[in-house]
């Protein structure tokens, strides 16, 4: 009998180690902010400081997985928020996001210096704060000793000589999944799928997001994986190049930028509803929109800041390029058709 | 998972019990009022956190747009995908487990309880360890990968992927098959195959018309629990296959949190709950017919004598040694190694022996996948893992008391209590999250969810016990003046303390290692170790790996330790009367 009751003591004290409801908040120490926000999301450590010395804040950034898997955690739990502000919804999901209602408005007095081509939500709940081209990146090495020439355009793609070449992000969890369909849909409109049944045949690879895509399958990066292209930024190749010890004279990977292969995508900002602390809120967002925190964007995630005073470093300027002409595509149709189109792709790949 | 297969003692020891309770009814009747209170915790616990959300469930399945042409050919194919794979796991571990069933059953051997007590091994270990075990040694990040160099192209493939998971499911259920094909091998009536054999039929024959038609439902229990549990798989075809594989359990998840559609993972997990409730109620059918059958145990193994038997013991023997030791050891030694450059590491890599991905567990990096260090998530488990244990008990007592002593009501009853075996973990998450959303920041919901599916199975274990308690040892205790409380002290208490121990260790591995649920209901300030491992292994890099490795290692090595200590207490528990 003895041993039970000590068995049953144990549980008790272990039991005291389960997570407790709520911690309270002590009020002199420095108040919490809690940004929910994807996997690639990076920022410099002093500019977080400045924010946090200047407002006597902590600030926790919650990595959630890719895009997608973001925002539905956050639609998931609007009754339950997560966090005080989600960083990371981009104007492919916008319409999910503003459907679902997850946003408070707020009329930031940094909104006057952001371009207005940005600003998609009339009623800014949710607002703008960097941009970039979703685009295909090739590994420069491999086409030049395989002696292949490098795709131009979607067509080309599902040509057998590219065949398994390509991985790409699963459009229903990943942003830049979606903007590459979204850019296939600009292009070939209602014949998308039967091109995404021969990219199929033709052995595209999906993974879930881009990390896994550009950081195991990419055979251009640290993972040194089996595909030469990969569906990323077209800001990349400087990432590359940045990031390489010692610097080389160029980046090991360019984009394809040719006309419609790009999507222009928009990334945003917005105040989840009912937070406790929403006058932090606030000042982070101004914070994020502000030149200093746009500036240190560029080189931490490569992507371009949506401040029009925002300066942009040297190594960006020289390696980041631009797409010749993006995808058109309204922001409208995106959001009345996305789910269905989403949808169908899941269904045609399977 | 474990708990359809310990079921099975379950419904052996229930007619046990029921003949108990029947022959007592006589001497103690409670009134309704004693009963009443009895069942008013269980049951209203489950009426809200698992009747309710199935309710909730199915309103969802017919309130709204889930009848849709879409999603009719996504359920179909989506259906036929869980029927293939399961049937092909089950066929390849028959493939393995017959052989191994008869050198079990038939021949002796050095180190053979040894070896067969491995082969039990990862029934006990949680999905998301034994995911991590094999993509330890075969996965992208392996040693397999490490020392022969495949073709990348292959080990990305969609076909590796699937053949990991069907190893997976070998490795997991080859047990089941040994034990209860092994069991019933073993009690054949040897004289039957002597018979046949002296009456000049060959081995070929003598299993033919004489082994196979007796072991038929041995066969067919074995199947079908090895079929279910293949059919209701989600953490290794998640871990392993990652959105590749959609069974129906992979769906609901993605459905809820990857592709919102919840009307359609409502309808899935009808769906899945009505096929799991068809393969539970066949099982108990042919298991029944199992036990039936027993004839005198007769100990017909013995040493392998002809160079056959030599080879086929030899060879079979180090087969299992090796597919079983394997995964688990390269594990813990993958988790000490640095063999691939960390997520965007560009500089020069120091491979080898590391214990990097141990210490990384205890910073509490601000671009955080959790709010804490992971290695918090060891301390929340084991707390969820505590209460699981104490609300089990509390809820599971009086309802095994009540069902020891079953009536009509407790007939009517027990079904329902069991219902929740036959819900699969992800449709419980689903059910929280539909039916409690606004509340769902509390940490109180996981362990929870935990009870619902430990609940059922501490119940068949005291139920037993309570009913095996002689009543005229109560009674002479009482009328030698001893209060109720000191009746239950003395009496009751010794008897079901084993009872109450193993009900325990359940409740704690089983919270331990639950993924579905928790994988849906937590909070990412609230991580559980299966939950860090998920999230680890989603992410690309050598260190979030290596993290991943080093969680699950840890998993390992603390359901190993609640084990021991458990059966080591359960041992010195039994010397004591």
């Amino acid at each position: 009998m003895k041993p039970t009751f000590y068995f049953l003591l144990f549980t008790l004290l272990l039991a005291s180690c389960a997570p407790k409801p709520t911690p309270v908040p002590t009020p002199a120490g420095p108040q919490t902010l809690t940004v929910l926000t994807h996997d690639s999301f990076a920022i410099g450590k002093d500019t977080v400081k400045a924010f946090e010395t200047a407002n006597n804040a902590k600030v926790v950034f919650l990595q959630s997985g890719d895009a997608g898997a973001v925002l539905n955690k956050a639609v998931l739990t609007k009754d339950a928020p997560l966090a005080d502000v989600l960083y990371g919804v981009d104007n492919t999901f916008l319409s999910r996001a503003l459907d679902a209602d997850i946003f408070e408005a707020y009329q930031s007095p940094v909104l006057k210096d952001i371009s207005d081509e940005f600003k998609l939500d009339s009623s800014n709940r949710a607002l703008p704060v960097d941009y970039g081209d979703v685009c295909l990146n090739y590994d420069k090495n491999y086409f030049t000793t395989k002696n292949l020439p490098v795709p131009q355009s979607f067509e080309d793609l599902a040509k057998p000589e590219y065949k398994g070449l390509l991985v790409m992000e699963n459009p229903a969890t990943s942003s830049p999944g979606l903007a590459f369909l979204l850019a296939t849909h600009a292009h070939f409109e209602d014949g998308y799928l039967d091109y995404w049944k021969s990219l199929k045949a033709n052995g595209v690879v999906v993974v879930d997001g881009w990390e896994t895509a550009y950081y195991t399958n990419f055979s251009a990066s640290t993972g040194k994986g089996p595909q030469p292209m990969v569906v990323s930024y077209a800001s990349s190749p400087a990432a590359e190049v940045f990031f390489a010890n010692p610097a080389p004279a160029e980046s090991p990977t360019a984009s394809i930028v040719s006309t419609d292969m790009c999507f222009r995508q928009i990334e945003f900002v917005g105040i989840l509803k009912s937070t406790p602390n929403k006058a932090l809120a606030q000042k982070f967002v101004d914070f994020m929109l502000s030149p200093q925190f746009q500036e240190d964007m560029p080189l931490n995630m490569f992507v371009y800041p949506a401040n029009k005073n925002a300066k942009l470093p040297d190594v960006f300027m020289k390696f980041a390029q631009v797409a010749e002409k993006p995808a058109a595509l309204s922001f409208a149709e995106i959001a009345k058709n996305r789910d269905a189109w989403i949808e169908a792709w899941t269904a045609a790949m399977k | 998972m474990q708990n359809n297969m310990l079921n099975h003692e379950g419904t052996e020891t229930l007619t046990q019990a029921q003949k108990a309770g029947k022959s007592n009814l006589g001497a103690f009747v409670p009134s309704w009022f004693s009963r009443f209170l009895l069942w008013l915790a269980p049951l209203l616990f489950l009426l809200v956190f698992f009747f309710q959300p199935l309710a909730r469930i199915i309103t969802l399945v017919f309130s709204a747009s889930a009848f849709t042409e879409i999603n009719f050919q996504l359920i179909l194919s989506t259906l036929s995908f869980t029927f293939y794979q399961a049937a092909l796991s089950t066929i390849l571990t028959f493939l393995l487990g017959i052989p191994s069933a008869i050198l079990f059953s038939r021949f002796n051997f050095g180190g053979k309880s040894l070896l067969r007590a491995l082969t039990a091994v990862p029934f006990m270990l949680p999905t998301v360890v034994v995911a991590s075990c094999f993509n330890a040694l075969l996965g992208n990040h392996g040693w397999l990968f490490f020392l022969f160099p495949l073709s990348p192209e292959f080990t990305t493939s969609k076909t590796f992927y699937f053949l990991l998971i069907l190893l997976a499911h070998i490795f997991y259920n080859t047990t089941i098959v040994i034990r209860i094909v092994g069991n019933a091998l073993l009690r054949l009536d040897p004289k039957l195959e002597q018979i046949a054999r002296s009456l000049g039929a060959d081995t070929f024959h003598v299993w033919k018309n004489v082994t196979l038609p007796l072991l038929r439902p041995a066969l067919l229990a074995a199947a079908l629990l090895v079929f279910m549990f293949d059919f209701t798989s989600f953490g290794v075809i998640l871990l392993l296959g990652g959105s590749n594989f959609s069974t129906l359990e992979v769906e609901i998840y993605l459905r809820v949190l990857k592709l919102p559609n919840l009307p359609l993972a409502a309808l899935l997990s009808i769906i899945q709950l009505i096929f799991t409730l068809i393969f539970s109620i066949l099982y108990t059918r042919t298991i029944n017919q199992v036990t039936t059958q027993t004839a005198p145990r007769f100990s017909t193994s013995r040493l392998p004598k002809t160079p056959k038997e030599k080879i086929f013991v030899a060879t079979l023997g180090i087969l299992l040694s090796a597919f079983f030791v394997l995964p688990l050891l390269s594990l813990p030694v993958r988790s000490f190694t640095r063999l691939e450059a960390d997520r965007g590491q560009r500089g020069a890599v120091q491979y080898g022996f590391t214990t990097d991905y141990y210490q990384e567990l205890f910073i509490n990096r601000r671009d955080s996948l959790f709010y804490v260090p992971p290695i918090q998530a060891a301390a929340n488990s084991l707390g969820y893992a505590s209460l699981t244990v104490l609300f089990s008990l509390v809820l599971g007592y009086p309802a095994a008391y009540a069902l020891a002593k079953p009536t009509r009501l407790e007939k009517f009853l027990d079904p329902l209590i069991m219902l929740p075996l036959g819900a699969s973990a992800v449709m419980l998450g689903l059910g929280f999250i539909i039916s409690f959303g606004r509340s769902l920041a509390s940490p109180w919901f996981v362990p929870i969810a935990h009870t619902l599916v430990a609940l059922p199975f501490v119940i068949r274990t005291l139920q037993p016990a309570l009913a095996s308690i002689p009543e005229r040892l109560r009674q002479a205790a009482s009328t030698l003046g001893a209060s109720p409380f000191r009746v239950w002290q003395t009496v009751d208490f010794p008897i079901l303390s084993r009872a109450t121990l193993g009900a325990a260790t359940f409740a704690f591995t089983v919270s331990l290692g639950e993924f579905g649920a928790t994988l849906l209901l937590t909070r990412p300030e609230y991580p559980t170790i299966p939950i860090a491992i998920q999230r680890f292994l989603s992410q690309p890099g050598g260190l979030s790996y290596g993290q991943a490795m080093a969680m699950a290692t840890l998993l390992m090595l603390l359901t190993t330790l609640a084990i021991l200590i458990i059966e080591k207490l359960r041992l010195s528990n039994a010397g004591e009367f």
